[in-house]
């Protein structure tokens, strides 16, 4: 299994990589506080980018409703959590279910009757538009004015439950995204993966070819939707508190897909250096700005869009793919090599 | 209740959906012609918004009188983000101009918010508490002067594509787009021409509407994607069907938040955005999908 996934792979791409993974697992020892939630930031979107790119960047289906299964996620394990104090390793399952459910029937409808494109994306928004407006009114999770979990100053931490300090959150997070990584490794040099990359570049040739496109799309969205999910969880347990105007609004859907679009759409490496890119430069922008004690709301969001401008305008294929020439990696079956 | 209030309301809602139509409608023009996704409409329709604000507070301008010169500002704005941001993507793929109308947006939204801040901005004209009795029908002065508005702009518009040389040469743009570039249309100064006049249309539409509701810079994203379930319940590309697909919704909504709660209404517009999905995937008035 290990030498199957390791098969290929150039020995400096495994060196960098290696190092790098080995940076981030020492960084709680030297990062302070205020560095370490910059870096779990940046991994959750390095996470939920990787989750994104699977439909997207794999098999070429634009989703511009994550958020849905991130708030799915969350409010599954949360729920569960204050309801029933059932902890949120035992509630990921169900979560990952409810999910994939949802991704699974969004699928259905789309695929089954030619939905795609343009139409494809406003149909996701709309379903979690539907999912936040539907929350809003949903009194077992308080609707509108927000559910809690409960908090406490942990002095240690328990991983069982999810309750502890920034650190184990760290490393929590570290973990899905090394997983997800491995993942999607896995995924794009499968047969699986090779389909989603026909389909990706031309569906109707996929279809004459023999693959059964529909079926394969729908296996995309399945597993990016479960891919999804976990990240909710997380989401919960960091943040203890869940609103669905925030949780569900399109704007934290944008934000997934910022790094891997960034970075570059349907790479491995794109999502993770997106994400590093965008929260690092932006969490920069919001200290300089606070050390010279301005405070305007909107100047991170201002400078995602100037970002998103610049690289869509001059880098159509995102940061990676010339990055990985540089570094001789682009034979790394990263796709966009015209 | 007595059964005159769904009456009330009905009006009410279709007035409202007749000023959805026309915002629809500019973003049916600009897909319909230029085939660009303007993910930035709402976000445009803001920007008509706070213009009429501002000329309401500095100046007491009537927003429905600044609704022409609001217009041409915004067919300025849209003309030359054609002509310099989105014409090179116009042989791109999809996505890839999805993505920069998302970042137009994005920079729209949060330019707004810097410059005006989060609070709600409203225009409280002379005539905001003004009805008209027909009978037992009682019907807001305010929303009846937006739609009838709104009409005036849909058929000067109407008339424009269908009589006038330039609308006759747009449309030969979008019917073949080959075709005009071998009669020596000058495509690229139409296409700009075209999103600008999508622009105006939201423009006029963003003059209109700030008479009835209040402006905030995140109500960009929300207008952009009831836009969006307006033409594609209308009919993506069709003008006819953008106005009748706002007619719907704002119906829609209308009694949606009395039958219900107003804070669930779109989730009956999104329901009907789903229906036309599965079931007429081309829209109510939309040419079938090859």
């Amino acid at each position: 299994m290990i030498a199957r996934l390791l098969h290929g792979v150039p020995r400096h791409a495994l060196l960098l990589l290696v190092l790098m993974l080995a940076v981030l697992i020492a960084a709680p020892l030297f990062a302070g506080d205020y560095l370490l939630t910059v870096l779990i930031l940046i991994l959750y979107f390095a996470y939920t980018g990787q989750a994104w790119n699977i439909l997207m960047g794999f098999a070429g289906q634009l989703s511009l409703g994550h958020a849905l299964y991130v708030g799915l996620g969350a409010y599954v394990t949360a729920a569960l959590y204050v309801h029933f104090g059932i902890g949120p390793w035992v509630g990921m399952p169900a979560a990952i279910a409810i999910s994939v459910a949802c991704g699974a029937s969004i699928g259905f409808l789309a695929f089954r009757f030619g939905v795609a494109g343009v139409y494809f994306s406003i149909l996701t928004i709309a379903f979690a538009e539907f999912a936040r407006i539907g929350f809003d009114h949903f009194a077992w999770v308080q609707g509108s004015s927000g559910l809690f979990l409960p908090v406490a100053n942990y002095k240690a931490n328990d991983i069982v439950n999810l309750r502890g300090q920034p650190v184990m959150f760290y490393y929590v997070i570290l973990a899905m995204t090394v997983v997800a990584f491995v993942i999607c490794h896995g995924l794009l040099r499968s047969r699986v993966g090779y389909f989603w990359q026909a389909i990706r570049e031309d569906e109707f040739a996929a279809r004459s070819l023999g693959i059964a496109t529909f079926r394969y799309k729908m296996y995309a969205i399945i597993i990016s939707s479960g891919m999804t999910a976990p990240a909710g969880v997380f989401y919960a347990f960091y943040y203890n508190n869940l609103f669905p105007e925030q949780t569900f609004f399109i704007v934290r859907s944008i934000e997934i897909i910022l790094g891997p679009v960034i970075g570059g759409v349907g790479t491995l490496f794109g999502p993770v250096i997106g994400a590093f890119l965008l929260t690092g430069l932006s969490e920069g922008l919001q200290n300089l700005l606070t050390a010279y004690g301005v405070d305007a709301p909107g100047v991170t969001r201002l400078f995602y869009g100037f970002c998103l401008l610049l690289v869509v305008a001059i880098l159509p294929n995102g940061i990676w793919p010339p990055f990985a020439k540089v570094l001789r990696l682009d034979r790394l079956h990263d796709k966009s090599e015209t | 209740m007595p059964a005159e209030i769904y009456l009330n309301v009905a009006v009410s809602g279709l007035l409202t959906g007749l000023v959805y139509g026309l915002m629809a409608l500019g973003l049916s023009v600009i897909f319909g012609i230029v085939r660009v996704v303007n993910f930035a409409h709402g976000e445009m329709m803001t920007i008509a918004m706070y213009i009429a604000v501002v000329l309401f507070a500095s100046m007491h301008l009537d927003p429905l009188l600044m609704m022409l010169p609001i217009a041409a500002v915004l067919f300025g704005f849209g003309y030359l983000l054609q002509m310099t941001l989105i014409n090179p993507f116009i042989a791109r793929p999809e996505h890839s101009q999805f993505m920069l109308m998302v970042a137009v947006a994005l920079i729209i939204v949060n330019g707004l918010l810097l410059i005006f801040g989060p609070d709600a901005k409203s225009v409280q004209t002379s005539y905001a508490f003004d009805s008209f009795a027909i009978g037992s029908l009682i019907v807001d002065a305010t929303k009846l002067y937006a739609g009838l508005a709104a009409i005036l702009v849909a058929a000067a518009l109407f008339a424009f594509f269908r009589f006038a040389p330039l609308g006759k040469a747009i449309r030969a743009c979008a019917d073949n787009y080959t075709g005009a570039l071998v009669v020596g249309l000058d495509v690229k100064r139409l296409y700009a021409l075209s999103f600008g006049i999508g622009a105006a249309c939201v423009g006029a539409a963003g003059a209109i509407i700030v008479l009835i509701i209040d402006v905030t810079p995140p109500l960009g994203p929300t207008y952009t994607l009831l836009a969006f379930v307006i033409v594609i319940v209308g009919g993506l590309g069709s003008m006819p069907g953008a106005l009748l697909g706002g007619v719907l919704i704002g119906l829609t909504e209308a009694l949606a938040g009395l039958f219900f709660t107003p804070s669930a209404k779109s989730m009956f517009a999104f329901g009907i955005l789903v229906l036309v999905l599965l079931f007429r995937p081309e829209g109510i008035m939309g040419r079938r999908l090859a």
